[in-house]
């Protein structure tokens, strides 16, 4: 590991703090505005959906997943072929409160994908968004309803979350990618 | 889930494509049957990208197929047949390419009587090509479907025996399976008259037999072809009725075969001549699995080679 150009931002013990607290934040608004259904977007942000829900005590196998590649608004401007991942959602998007979970939150292009894949499956009541971090910088007028951590980082800057699911260890990285 | 960027600029020949190129394809095809199954079956990828159909042979199923793929991604679909534009007035082929190029669009859907069109048209244009047959050489895109329609039902595309009967010396489709097939590692025999199987067709590394009976308790899929009677001057077997007494499938015939046999044909289908109507309608026929899943790989393919800029 090159500790010259990755400062490390949440170790696991951290994380596993926020996520207890994040927990807690959307069963208190629950008890407020009714259940969520959790949707997480491909690829990070189901984990942390799947997180969430065991700590909240419900099914992990009943959150919803989201691929927004068909919904992107810069296809051709890929190097590479795009990958398109599994949607499913399983329950009925018409009519429930849907809470759309992601790892990082910058431009909020992701979010206003996720916000049409997931309105041409149904008329959802709601629709609110989670995300472990916010960076800012937004381009589109989108924020969250949830929040772990917001941070000011530099544009050259990325926040990378890494949970153990998808990468092996929990924790979060600001690495520069021109160091 | 793999993640294989692969590049892929033009669909022409089973041949450019191998097995890694496949699975790929049918991994993004997996996620397209999902929006087929859909209420509102639109999604917005191909907004603002332009498909042109350009069929210079009579087609239903596969015009039908890539309009419906093109569609359903929301790009803009046009269809242009032989009869209805100016071929029929003396236009050569480049002159036509070079007019649609004209008007820029993004992908051409390309059916033509003489083979490696689709390939000639490529160096004409920037859009990218798909080969939607090219007179008797190949039908990349009703391969792929086949293929994947033999995945669903056997799981595996690997170590099966594939009996593909009738017109060989026309069928690009029975060409582009063979490649196909044989990326996988299943073996292929091609079974019809001698004057429709090519000579030296063994070279290719396929089984050869002139007799359907024989063979037909050895194979997993049988695959049906039509008798290309536009291709023919005059059939090449006494008559119709004698073809069908012994290559075509019919019950009496099925009883010979395999327990879990399916039967495919990509149409379009001459019943009582290859098939008999009762075959054709079991529930061992594949035939319209093919067609629902040719919309899949269509969409997928478009959607691929829109995906990425030269």
């Amino acid at each position: 590991m090159n500790a010259s150009n990755k400062n490390i931002l949440l170790e696991a013990i951290e994380l596993k703090a926020l996520f207890d607290r994040l927990a807690s934040e959307i069963k208190e608004r629950e008890v407020l505005s009714g259940p969520f259904q959790l949707v997480g977007i491909h690829t990070r942000g189901i984990p942390i959906a799947q997180r969430l829900a065991k700590l909240m005590n419900r099914d992990p196998d009943q959150i919803g997943t989201l691929d927004i590649n068909l919904y992107r608004d810069d296809l051709s401007q890929a190097s590479e072929m795009p990958v398109v991942k599994e949607t499913e959602i399983p329950f009925s998007i018409d009519g429930s409160r849907v809470l759309l979970v992601d790892d990082v939150l910058y431009t909020g292009r992701t979010i206003r994908a996720a916000l049409d894949a997931l309105t041409d499956l149904g008329r959802p009541k709601s629709i609110a968004l989670l995300v472990l971090i916010d960076r800012g910088e937004r381009e589109l007028p989108i924020q969250s309803d949830f929040c772990g951590k917001k941070v000011s980082v530099q544009p050259q800057e990325n926040v990378k979350v890494r949970l153990q699911e998808t990468d092996g260890v929990d924790r979060i990285e600001v690495i520069d990618r021109q160091a | 889930m793999k993640e294989t960027p692969v590049r892929i600029p033009h669909i022409l020949s089973m041949a450019d494509l191998s097995r890694e190129d496949i699975e790929f394809i049918f991994q993004t095809t997996d996620r397209f049957r999902e929006v087929g199954g859909r209420p509102i079956k639109k999604v917005p990828a191909l907004r603002g990208k332009t498909v042109i159909n350009l069929f210079f042979e009579n087609s239903t199923r596969t015009r039908t197929s890539f309009e419906i793929a093109g569609k359903r991604l929301s790009a803009d679909v046009i269809n242009i047949t032989k009869s209805s534009s100016s071929v029929s007035k003396g236009e050569s082929l480049l002159d036509t390419v070079k007019n649609l190029e004209a008007m820029a669009p993004d992908v051409l859907v390309v059916r033509h009587p003489a083979a490696g069109a689709a390939q000639t048209i490529t160096r004409m244009l920037k859009a990218r090509v798909i080969n939607a047959g090219d007179g008797a050489h190949e039908h990349p895109t009703q391969a792929l479907l086949d293929l994947l329609t033999i995945r669903d039902h056997k799981k595996t595309l690997s170590g099966l025996h594939v009996g593909i009967v009738g017109d060989i010396a026309h069928s690009r489709v029975a060409r582009s399976n063979i490649l196909g097939l044989q990326r996988f590692g299943s073996k292929v025999t091609v079974i019809g008259p001698k004057s429709l199987i090519p000579l030296g067709i063994e070279a290719f590394g396929v089984g050869v037999s002139y007799d359907f009976k024989a063979v037909i308790g050895d194979l997993d899929i049988i695959m049906m072809l039509r008798i290309q009677g536009e291709r023919h001057d005059r059939l090449p077997f006494p008559n119709l009725r004698e073809y069908s007494r012994f290559f075509g499938l019919n019950l009496q015939l099925l009883q010979k075969a395999k327990s879990d046999v399916v039967i495919m044909h990509p149409g379009p289908v001459n019943r009582g001549v290859e098939i008999a109507p009762e075959v054709a309608d079991a529930p061992y026929s594949l035939i319209l699995n093919q067609v629902k899943n040719g919309v899949a790989v269509r969409m997928a393919l478009l959607y691929l080679l829109s995906g990425t800029e030269e």
